[in-house]
């Protein structure tokens, strides 16, 4: 047998988006299981037993809003409505600021549409004292357990009442007390903090559980392989997030390195379990979460969850993804909305109608401009009361050396 | 000065449960410098272990651990080989306090070998400390004699402040005045390997006058400040001798204090010339000092080029180097 000529001959393969503006996408590759398909293994399962949930697709809603098969977390229904609630909050929330920004009342903002299910659901799975090492795209790990939307506005519009002094980029909230780790904006960086944070729990042999956020795209970073290396070495209580969401800024999960194998089978080089859930479901989010925490929490070492998704909204308002994939891409994509999926189900089993949900909708939206008439009136970027420059050479060390309080004088201050 | 090291490592780990220690080689084998024998021994492998041979994963995790409440001290094997962990030091490490508007911080030492004379080559004898004093939000340390290698690290150790924690490796096992053809001697043998027992504390931010002159100021830090020492004595000048110990934050006053009495100055390190420490040193003294300089204020430092091989005693800025330096500081 001998190759064929034109099959030997050297060329750079550059992989292709499955959208671009003038062809709507295809998707066909990223649903491989039916709901309720894939089995469920116990928590304490051998990593070496666990290869094949990194290429299947964990799946509890099917089509007409039912939930099947072993992975249901058989959620009481006021879990669901609460669940159901987060997640709308959480896109009005995006909608609203949006809109601020486009009004002139911050510099930036980025929205999470699509993706609701993912940061809910997973935040579900965490105790108190627990900690996420989020990325800018995580806000609903704070709306799922009720953090004031007012504190999270103030940030976004770095008024005076935004507790981070105005000193970060809007959406890159942190909260020790929510157990939402400050955001970086260097990408990847914190995943393997995560693992040193999850390290130190161990070390002190506290039963806390760090859970490390990343986008597949940031999963090209050598801090990836570092956090895989170091939580497949000394196997700390840590889940691993990779948030597969198909897009980085521009550039697909192809050039991601996705088209060669999922991003869960990543994880198999390191000896760590891995598992690829349908994150537009909120039960199976929630269900995978679970288990992996449950894993985490009982040190029988960390695991990895690609979370399939999609990324509704532009990159951030600085984007404008008609330039890059087609109008109406959204429609190709299998796996439809996690808010839409839940609600329909919530229906199904008769534990919610369309009556309540347009009423939950302006009850969220009221409280929503609420809070951020309350958030303006502490300030904007622009406008309002203002945190004072002098504040700008606090905290860069603890105490203040001579040469910061110089150029503060010089400051003025 | 490596007993230093050991025994300031030792002190903490035994009096702070949240001290924790860890590098490639530094558990079972204890270093390739032999900072750490013997420790894990003592602690266990949870506060002094092995990592893999990952600078962004040892600094990584010092950074998760520091936030968590811990006071990790993470061992890069030689400074040449911090650039993989820059962004964790620049980005994580260095801003988290900031950012976080001091709601997380990173309390974490990262000790690294640093700088020449043992025939180390590009990749074993860098003295990178210009990248950390840029860098808002680190401290940066540099010890010359055992017994402030371990005042200074229990100090960096106990601060809230990431540190960087540079140790001249060529002063390891005794100190160095520049001539290489000359045998070493031992700490133990040369007057100035003073180690105290127990806990004590070296200020950080604060320099060491080691010799006290009126002709000219020397400013030195590492190794160099042995090397100065040398080169002033064979100059025959009765230089005042500043070890910095610290370069950020950086001792201003007794700088000032020194190059307003003398009038005239030279500034010595190992590091590249241009953008080196020196040159901020520099800077900041003409501003404060102009009308005290009788002479123009000389550098003596490292060319900029990589560190050679064959050739490290050409590029090693040796005692005839400074000596001329001096020589010309004097001179109008």
């Amino acid at each position: 047998m001998s190759l064929s000529r034109s099959s030997c001959r050297p060329a750079l393969h550059v992989p292709d988006s499955p959208t671009r503006p003038d062809r709507v996408g295809d998707y066909s590759r990223v649903c491989f299981s039916a709901a309720g398909e894939v089995e469920r293994p116990v928590p304490d399962a051998d990593p070496e037993t666990l290869h094949r949930y990194a290429f299947s697709l964990v799946r509890v809603l099917d089509d007409e809003g039912v939930a099947r098969g072993p992975w249901n977390p058989a959620l009481d229904p006021r879990d669901l409505r609460k669940g159901l609630r987060a997640m709308l909050k959480t896109r009005l929330y995006d909608a609203r600021m949006v809109r601020m920004q486009r009004q002139g009342l911050t510099s930036f903002y980025m929205q999470c549409t699509g993706e609701e299910a993912v940061a809910c659901a997973f935040q579900g799975a965490l105790s108190k004292g627990d900690m996420n090492f989020p990325t800018y795209r995580q806000q609903g790990l704070l709306i799922a357990q009720d953090w004031p939307v007012v504190d999270m506005m103030c940030q976004v519009l770095s008024n005076s009442r935004d507790r981070m002094k105005g000193r970060q980029l809007p959406v890159f909230y942190s909260s020790p007390e929510a157990g939402f780790f400050s955001i970086s904006g260097n990408l990847g960086t914190q995943y393997v903090q995560a693992v040193g944070w999850a390290m130190a729990a161990a070390i002190r042999g506290d039963r806390k559980v760090a859970a490390a956020w990343i986008g597949e795209g940031a999963t090209a970073e050598g801090d990836f392989h570092a956090a895989l290396v170091f939580a497949s070495v000394y196997k700390p209580p840590v889940v691993l997030n990779v948030v597969n969401n198909q897009w980085a800024i521009s550039t697909n999960q192809a050039v991601a390195g996705g088209m060669a194998t999922t991003f869960a089978a990543r994880a198999h080089g390191y000896g760590v379990p891995s598992l690829r859930v349908d994150g537009n479901d909120y039960l199976a989010v929630r269900a995978v979460s679970d288990w992996a925490v449950e894993r985490a929490r009982g040190n029988f070492g960390p695991t990895l969850i690609e979370f399939v998704t999609y990324r509704v909204a532009p990159h951030s308002t600085s984007d404008d993804p008609t330039k890059y994939r087609a109008k109406d891409d959204q429609s190709a994509w299998p796996l439809g909305d996690p808010i839409e999926r839940l609600k329909h189900h919530l229906i199904v089993i008769g534990e919610w109608s369309e009556e309540r949900q347009v009423q939950l909708t302006a009850e969220l939206e009221a409280e929503i401009s609420d809070a951020a008439k309350e958030a303006r009136s502490y300030g904007t970027l622009h406008e309002g009361p203002k945190i004072s420059p002098a504040t700008m050479f606090e905290d860069v060390f603890k105490d203040m050396p001579w040469h910061l309080r110089e150029q503060r004088q010089t400051l003025g201050y | 000065m490596v007993q230093a090291i050991r025994d300031a490592l030792d002190v903490m780990l035994a009096r702070d449960e949240r001290v924790v220690t860890f590098g490639q080689d530094v558990g079972y084998f204890g270093g390739v410098f032999r900072c750490s024998e013997g420790l894990q021994k003592k602690y266990g492998a949870s506060r002094c272990f092995d990592t893999p041979i990952s600078e962004t994963g040892i600094v990584g995790i010092a950074v998760g651990m520091a936030a968590y409440g811990l006071r990790p001290v993470a061992e890069l094997q030689f400074a040449d080989y911090m650039y993989p962990a820059y962004d964790q030091i620049v980005s994580e490490a260095a801003r988290l306090r900031y950012r976080s508007a001091g709601e997380f911080t990173s309390p974490l030492v990262i000790r690294m070998p640093c700088g020449g004379g043992i025939y180390g080559a590009q990749t074993h004898s860098q003295s990178p400390e210009a990248l950390f004093t840029h860098v808002c939000g680190l401290k940066t340390v540099i010890p010359s004699t055992p017994g402030d290698a371990k005042g200074l690290l229990i100090s960096a150790i106990e601060d809230d402040d990431p540190v960087i924690f540079l140790e001249p490796k060529r002063l390891y096992n005794g100190p160095f005045n520049g001539h290489h053809d000359q045998p070493i001697v031992p700490w133990s043998k040369s007057g100035l390997g003073e180690l105290p027992e127990g806990y004590y504390k070296i200020p950080i931010g604060k320099a060491a006058i080691r010799r006290s002159g009126n002709e000219l100021t020397i400013l030195a830090y590492g190794t160099m400040v042995h090397v100065a020492e040398t080169a002033a004595a064979e100059v025959n000048l009765d230089a005042e001798i500043i070890d910095l110990r610290t370069l950020i934050p950086l001792d201003i006053e007794t700088i000032c204090a020194s190059v307003t009495k003398t009038g005239r100055l030279v500034i010595v390190h190992e590091g590249t010339r241009t953008s080196g420490f020196g040159a901020e040193l520099a800077a900041e003294i003409q501003e404060r000092c102009f009308y005290h300089l009788e002479t123009p204020i000389q550098r003596v430092t490292g060319w900029d080029t990589p560190y050679p091989h064959a050739q490290e005693w050409s590029y090693f800025p040796g005692p005839d180097r400074i000596g001329r330096a001096l020589v010309k500081a004097m001179e109008a």
